[in-house]
């Protein structure tokens, strides 16, 4: 518990908040809200998947053996050690050491940016094998048709979660920002921790894509 | 005149700051509201000038005004303005965005700036329509149903979808600012059961708007990606199934429904309150049926697609679950009507339009259960049974409620009042003018007139005439208060901090209130509508 003093007239406390814990609340249940509306949108996308991975086993099977899974599970590994990176970034602007912090913050921002070099390069290939959906695709005789969704899906899906990413990067340069400038300390860290948790979120659906996407058919 | 300017507080939130920047760099709530309600006026009557057009070219049989083409136009263009542009921002971002903080007794919602970019990016998605519109048009009617919005139509959908994609973010960061603020900004003492309905109302259309709105951002992504680079998720050509877009489309669109009517009938429950000086009757009922109807509202969908190939079960289902909403709405009818039992009812403007709402939405909801009844289903489906009993619930509910709030909070929104024997007149003549244009659009769906052809056989012609005549009453009902209200910001008389001698914390505060709504921060020590403290001196 901070002194009364720091705790209502702390320079990061915004006017319409009366102390800096109320702040802290509702920064932490706004982002919890918006990753509910990102659950629900990325919902939609599964439902669709659920949907034609029932009517089309078979075509999905054999689509997905098309994906590299050496760089899908390079990729997974990549995003859960900046997970682990962005845990400790946290904790360092709890424990106010700014120096770690920093360090922490660009490790995560690397690994995100070696995740979406990994994804390009196996967009380069699915592009190079004529696998993108639409007039130039190309796929075996027996499933040319609804191998189509599946990739469809697949570009839809890593797509939009390669947007979310980039957009997890822009945050964690504003984050370094911040903290170099010296705005984050023990007190205030709201910043660090609300976007740590949405860049666990991105993390989390891609734990869900790496199996659905990559791994179906791979158990026998 | 100087006298009423002498009554007007010296400092208020309209005399902070003069100048576009003080309006269009602000972070105050009220500000943000007055910023959306000039904007989506702008769009309800660009919406309204295609309904005239579509009502002209209806009072002949022969399509003789406008082409088939355009008229596909002209009901798709109408329906997605209103639908997205008026009547889903209408009262949250307007009525909700000034009185939420107001009403809890906090200086601002939780996140300012978020209200701002969301005004922002609402104005852009609005952009977007309009260039859609202005460059062409687009004909795919505003549920942008498959596979002839991805493959066959030429028109400007991706335009119009990517507005309605980016607007749908700015009721996103709408609700959850909402959602924010009613859990951490409360004053001390404001419990969830003192508050006022309108905020329950509003906190469930929040659940929605966050719910809901993502799975059409989604649905719509989808439609684009299968237009523009010819993915196939709809397209039967490689095994799609274009009815799983309406199903995606309407998780949201049926919901959407009650992001308008569910903050109408809050602002209905604070009117009938006031306006009858006793609390609303079974205040918990009421609180818990908001919530009741955002909940069931998530599984009714499929009563859109009963005709579209569903399984019959599945049908049966939603058949039944929709019924189901029934009950909610009901109990607030029945507690509105039992709130004015015995009270002592005063008529004034805000109170015509709430009386106005509970009789039309009555009949709109009860239509409702005749259209999730399967058989009439399919009888009137696609006819103008389903046109007027969609307009019922968001015109004759969600429009009225949205100008009886309008009148009712207009005093502290602008310090001034409006006058009351022009705003009774036109309470009056939209009534008149919308059961006009509306009742006789049940019997001629009823007696199969299709919805959507610009031509129609000549024995509908009756019908036709008179709902076109009630249209011309209805618009001249519009325009009415739409001079008076502006008349009244410069005009009309200093209103003082509580006109209608209602209870709440809004009334609490000066009209217009000062940027940061309360000198202190209020402690609540009593029950909303606490009618009977006024004799004990807690109302201003």
């Amino acid at each position: 518990m901070l002194p009364d003093a720091v705790e209502h007239h702390h320079p990061a406390l915004a006017h319409q908040f009366d102390s800096l814990a109320q702040q802290r609340e509702a920064a932490a249940l706004g982002m919890w809200v918006f990753l509910v509306t990102e659950v629900l949108f990325f919902g939609g996308l599964f439902a669709t998947y659920a949907v034609y991975r029932w009517w089309y086993p078979d075509a999905f099977a054999a689509a997905s053996h098309e994906l590299d899974i050496l760089l899908g599970g390079t990729n997974t590994a990549v995003l859960i050690t900046s997970s682990l990176t962005m845990a400790l970034a946290v904790h360092s602007a709890q424990l106010g050491r700014r120096r770690l912090l920093l360090l922490f913050l660009i490790a995560t921002m690397a690994l995100g940016c070696v995740f979406l070099g990994i994804k390009g390069v196996e967009y380069y290939h699915k592009f190079v094998e004529h696998h993108v959906p639409g007039p130039g695709f190309e796929f075996e005789a027996a499933y040319a048709r609804q191998a189509q969704i599946f990739f469809s899906l697949y570009f839809i899906m890593t797509g939009l979660h390669a947007v979310h990413m980039i957009i997890g990067i822009g945050i964690m340069l504003a984050m370094f920002w911040m903290s170099w400038r010296g705005r984050i300390t023990a007190d205030y860290y709201n910043p660090i921790e609300v976007s740590g948790l949405y860049w666990h979120f991105v993390d989390i659906v891609w734990i869900f894509l790496f199996p659905l996407l990559y791994l179906i058919g791979r158990h026998a | 005149m100087q006298t009423t300017v002498a009554a007007l507080p010296p400092r208020h939130y309209l005399n902070d700051g003069f100048g576009i920047r003080s309006w269009l760099f602000t972070r105050d709530h009220k500000r943000i509201a007055l910023l959306y309600l000039a904007t989506i006026t702008l769009f309800f009557f660009i919406g309204g000038a295609m309904a005239v057009l579509i009502r002209l070219e209806l009072a002949t049989p022969a399509g003789d005004l406008v082409t088939d083409e355009t008229y596909n136009k002209l009901f798709t263009m109408h329906g997605v303005m209103m639908v997205f542009f008026f009547l889903i921002p209408s009262i949250p971002a307007t009525l909700g965005n000034f009185l939420v903080p107001l009403m809890i007794g906090a200086k601002d919602l939780a996140f300012p700036k978020l209200n701002l970019l969301s005004w922002y990016i609402f104005v852009v998605g609005g952009l977007f329509t309009l260039y859609a519109l202005i460059s062409g048009g687009v004909d795919t009617g505003w549920t942008f149903y498959t596979p002839f919005s991805t493959i066959s139509s030429t028109s400007k959908v991706v335009p119009t979808a990517l507005g309605v994609f980016i607007t749908g973010f700015s009721s996103i960061l709408t609700g959850l600012n909402f959602i924010v603020t009613i859990h951490r900004m409360r004053a001390p003492g404001m419990t969830w059961f003192r508050m006022p309905l309108f905020l329950w109302s509003i906190y469930a259309t929040s659940l929605i708007m966050v719910l809901g709105t993502p799975v059409i951002a989604i649905t719509i992504l989808l439609v684009a990606a299968e237009r523009l680079f010819h993915f196939g998720f709809f397209d039967p050509a490689v095994g799609g199934d274009p009815v799983l877009f309406q199903h995606l489309f309407w998780f949201y669109s049926h919901p959407a429904v009650y992001i308008m009517v569910l903050p109408s009938m809050g602002v209905v429950s604070e009117v009938v309150a006031a306006f009858c000086r006793k609390p609303v009757f079974g205040y918990r009922i009421v609180a818990f049926a908001s919530v009741a109807i955002a909940v069931l509202g998530f599984l009714v969908w499929a009563h859109h697609m009963f005709v579209a190939g569903i399984s019959v079960y599945a049908a049966m289902i939603f058949s039944v679950l929709s019924m189901l909403v029934a009950i909610p709405s009901a109990v607030k009818v029945f507690n509105w009507t039992a709130t004015m039992y015995r009270g002592s009812i005063s008529w004034q403007t805000p109170m015509l339009y709430a009386m106005g709402f509970i009789g039309l939405f009555t009949i709109g909801g009860l239509t409702g259960v005749f259209l999730a009844t399967l058989a009439v289903n399919v009888h009137v489906t696609d006819t103008y049974f389903i046109v007027a009993h969609f307009h019922y619930i968001m015109v004759g509910g969600a429009l009225m409620g949205y100008l009886g709030g309008l009148h009712y909070w207009w005093p502290k929104i602008s310090g001034r009042l409006y006058p009351e024997f022009l705003a009774k007149l036109s309470a009056g003549i939209i009534f008149l003018g919308f059961n006009l244009t509306f009742f006789p659009q049940f019997v001629a769906g009823y007696l199969g007139m299709p919805r959507r052809y610009h031509a129609y056989p000549p024995d509908f012609q009756v019908l036709n005439v008179l709902s076109s005549a009630g249209a011309s009453i209805l618009g001249v009902g519009y325009l009415i208060p739409m001079a008076y209200l502006m008349w009244s910001l410069r005009y009309g008389r200093a209103a003082g901090s509580n006109p209608f001698g209602a209870v709440g914390l809004e009334w609490m505060t000066t009209s217009p209130p000062p940027t940061e709504n309360f000198a202190t921060t209020p402690v609540v020590a009593w029950d909303a509508y606490d009618y009977k403290g006024e004799v004990e001196g807690r109302v201003a």
